[in-house]
């Protein structure tokens, strides 16, 4: 191979390249800048890294699909997923912003990590090959596990980094020993060359089912499927919010991606074989994920069981295994971004409001709506499309994957889907009742504390979620053209 | 028997030994001992067959990195033998023993039906062991996935500075117990 195939297609990974490039560049301003200010500079300039990344990736919007050197690959679901991702990081850099005094002190430590775990996320939805995927996948996981421990004055947020790494680690080795395994059986690392190899009767099939189990355990981990789900209540909790916000999306959309490309292009064969384990856990995700979200109090943790659940409504459009259903996952993951990061971008301005606890307490909302009408007013959007109320983004993404399901055959996977999503409304719902129809108990007290006014970055975030909250449901199917998915 | 068949079983019963040394002696710190025994053993196997680069790699990062940490760990920690309850050790070795068994039947079935089919030439397989061809390899297929692992050493290095780094105020001692001076 000469030099010339290096530089052939490497527009595959302009997007990446941007930010890697802008990652030094922030860093070379973190040596030179001077003082407290500084750190207002690089959030800027993280931002304009990010939207020039989203310039890059619609640049590179709706070409052919090339590979690049055996290892990543620029499709319509790829694409679709580094939007996703981009989008979250845009939100979560200006969450960031003057959330806490970390950031001020080692902001060049903290946009780095953040732009870095950006760059792996996105990896994972290029990766066509196992060694590519498994870096991407350390990538972003090492960055966020810094990132969740980053507010060291909170003891809270400490044990959530470290919880956050112990676990993370461990579920690392299985997913590297499952990507052994499939590459035991396949003889390649390349996806479609495991394909190729199993399909036509070569390799060792019968070190794939062990592989599958073994890489599901990884990925398991990650996207918070239910037996794995342990950590994320108290990592969700622990981090500091606005990190919490990024990679509630970021991760769900990175690893999701890595997932789907995974059993849709190397393992299609076995589809029969992992459709079932994968349909029983998605019921297990869902139930478990909404039955623990409606005994919760602290918002934040409120918010990181309704993320175990929606995990599971997008692992029901995988056990579907067909285009449509992968496309309905980028869907589902582009209106899921608006409206989690919304709803963890209220939870933020709200903390503030309550003496910056890094969580809020659902008793707290009793009344909130008359003291913050507008706050009150987004979060009963988010909370709305985040159960899937009809006009809103939420359900759209729901009811696109429910249809794929039930096209696929798994109707009865959809049933129980749809009556999660009635279990789901309560605790929404609930939020939103405590809001608009309950009275703070010690009114006294709530009355007598200043209005902290929400950072001008978190009023942008909360408008912008809003706004494509509502858009999203009114033009669904502008979206859903444009957002593709695999082999499309 | 060949020199180097002899030379093979030696070296192999050497690493074999240490194997079962690391899971059965009680000390952690003779099992590690032991770990890098077998690392070593396994680096001179590397060697008899031709893949150099590999043997220097095990020695450099498993037995120079990964033992020393081991170590490293088990004298800061202290190597408390009786953390685990007579039912749970039981429980783990059954467990252990009962996958350890599936993992040696899986590999001996994969390995002995290569066997007795040798399709691929062996001593084609034996020339990819050379630094030289490692080098080329690594550079021209794997080019990308050694680019990205530069930028999860990147993360892993801003991660540590910013673990490392003294809380600014902490470096005097702990507020609460000046306090109580």
């Amino acid at each position: 191979m000469d030099t010339a195939l290096l530089f052939d297609n490497a527009v595959v990974l302009l997007p990446e390249l941007v930010l890697a490039v802008g990652v030094m560049v922030l860093m070379m301003v973190d040596i030179g800048r001077r003082g407290q200010n500084g750190s207002q500079l690089l959030a800027g300039l993280s931002v304009a890294i990010l939207l020039l990344g989203i310039g890059a990736s619609v640049m590179i919007w709706g070409r052919a699909p090339v590979e690049y050197l055996d290892g990543a690959i620029s499709d319509g679901f790829a694409l679709s997923v580094r939007l996703v991702i981009l989008i979250a990081g845009v939100l979560g850099v200006l969450l960031s912003r003057n959330w806490f005094p970390a950031i001020e002190r080692q902001g060049g430590a903290f946009y780095s990590l953040h732009l870095l775990a950006v760059i792996g996320m996105m990896l994972m939805g290029t990766a066509t090959n196992l060694i590519v995927l498994f870096i991407a996948l350390e990538i972003f996981s090492l960055a966020l596990y810094i990132l969740s421990g980053f507010y060291r004055e909170n003891a809270r947020s400490i044990e959530a980094a470290m919880k956050y790494f112990l676990l993370g680690a461990f579920a690392s080795t299985f997913f590297v020993y499952g990507c052994a395994l499939l590459y035991g059986a396949g003889g390649s690392s390349k996806f479609t060359q495991i394909h190729e190899t199993l399909a036509t009767g070569g390799g060792n099939p019968s070190l794939v089912l062990p592989g599958i189990a073994l890489l599901l355990v990884g990925f398991g981990f990650k996207v918070s499927l239910v037996p794995f789900h342990m950590w994320t209540p108290d990592v969700y909790q622990g981090a500091p919010t606005p990190v919490t916000a990024f990679m509630s999306v970021g991760t769900k959309a990175a690893a999701f991606a890595g997932f789907f490309r995974l059993m849709m292009t190397a393992l299609p064969s076995f589809h029969d074989q992992w459709a079932m384990p994968l349909a029983i856990l998605a019921v297990l995700t869902m139930t478990v994920g909404n039955l623990t979200a409606l005994r919760q109090s602290s918002v934040k943790r409120m918010l990181a069981y309704s993320g175990i659940a929606h995990a599971g409504n997008i692992l029901i459009a995988l056990v579907a295994g067909t285009a449509a259903a992968s496309s309905a996952a980028a869907f589902y993951l582009f209106a899921y971004a608006f409206m989690n990061i919304g709803a963890f971008t209220v939870t933020i301005a709200l903390e503030r409001q309550y003496g910056n606890e890094n969580d809020v307490e659902q008793s707290r909302l009793a009344g909130a709506a008359e003291r913050f009408p507008v706050l009150a007013a987004a979060m009963a959007i988010f909370m709305l499309s985040l159960s899937g109320i009809p006009p809103l983004a939420g359900f759209f993404g729901k009811f696109l994957v429910f249809k794929a399901a039930v096209e696929a055959g798994w109707a009865w996977l959809v049933v129980i889907g749809v009556l999660n999503s009635a279990v789901s409304a309560y605790y929404y719902l609930r939020i939103v009742v405590a809001m608009y129809f309950q009275q703070p108990e010690q009114a006294g007290d709530e009355k007598e504390q200043p209005f902290v006014p929400a950072s001008r970055s978190s009023v942008f975030v909360v408008v912008v979620s809003v706004l494509a909250v509502v858009v999203i449901g009114l033009q669904p199917g502008l979206w859903a053209d444009l957002l593709r998915g695999l082999g499309q | 028997m060949s020199w180097s068949l002899l030379f093979f079983l030696l070296v192999g019963a050497v690493s074999l030994a240490a194997a079962l040394g690391v899971v059965t002696s009680r000390q952690p710190v003779h099992s590690a001992l032991f770990l890098l025994t077998n690392f070593a053993t396994l680096a001179v196997l590397y060697i008899t067959l031709d893949a150099q680069f590999l043997a220097a790699a095990q020695v450099i990062v498993y037995a120079g990195g990964i033992v020393i940490l081991i170590l490293f760990v088990i004298m800061l920690i202290g190597g408390d033998t009786n953390d685990f309850s007579a039912a749970q050790r039981a429980w783990s070795r059954t467990v252990g023993m009962a996958l350890g068994i599936i993992l040696l039947l899986v590999i001996s079935y994969s390995a002995l039906s290569r066997m007795m089919a040798p399709s691929e030439d062996t001593a084609a397989l034996l020339q990819g062991g050379t630094p030289e061809a490692v080098g080329i390899e690594l550079f021209t297929k794997y080019i990308l996935p050694f680019e990205l692992v530069a930028l999860l050493l990147l993360v892993a290095l801003i991660g540590a500075l910013v673990l490392g780094r003294q809380q600014e105020g902490a470096s005097e001692g702990i507020p609460s117990v000046k306090a109580n001076e």
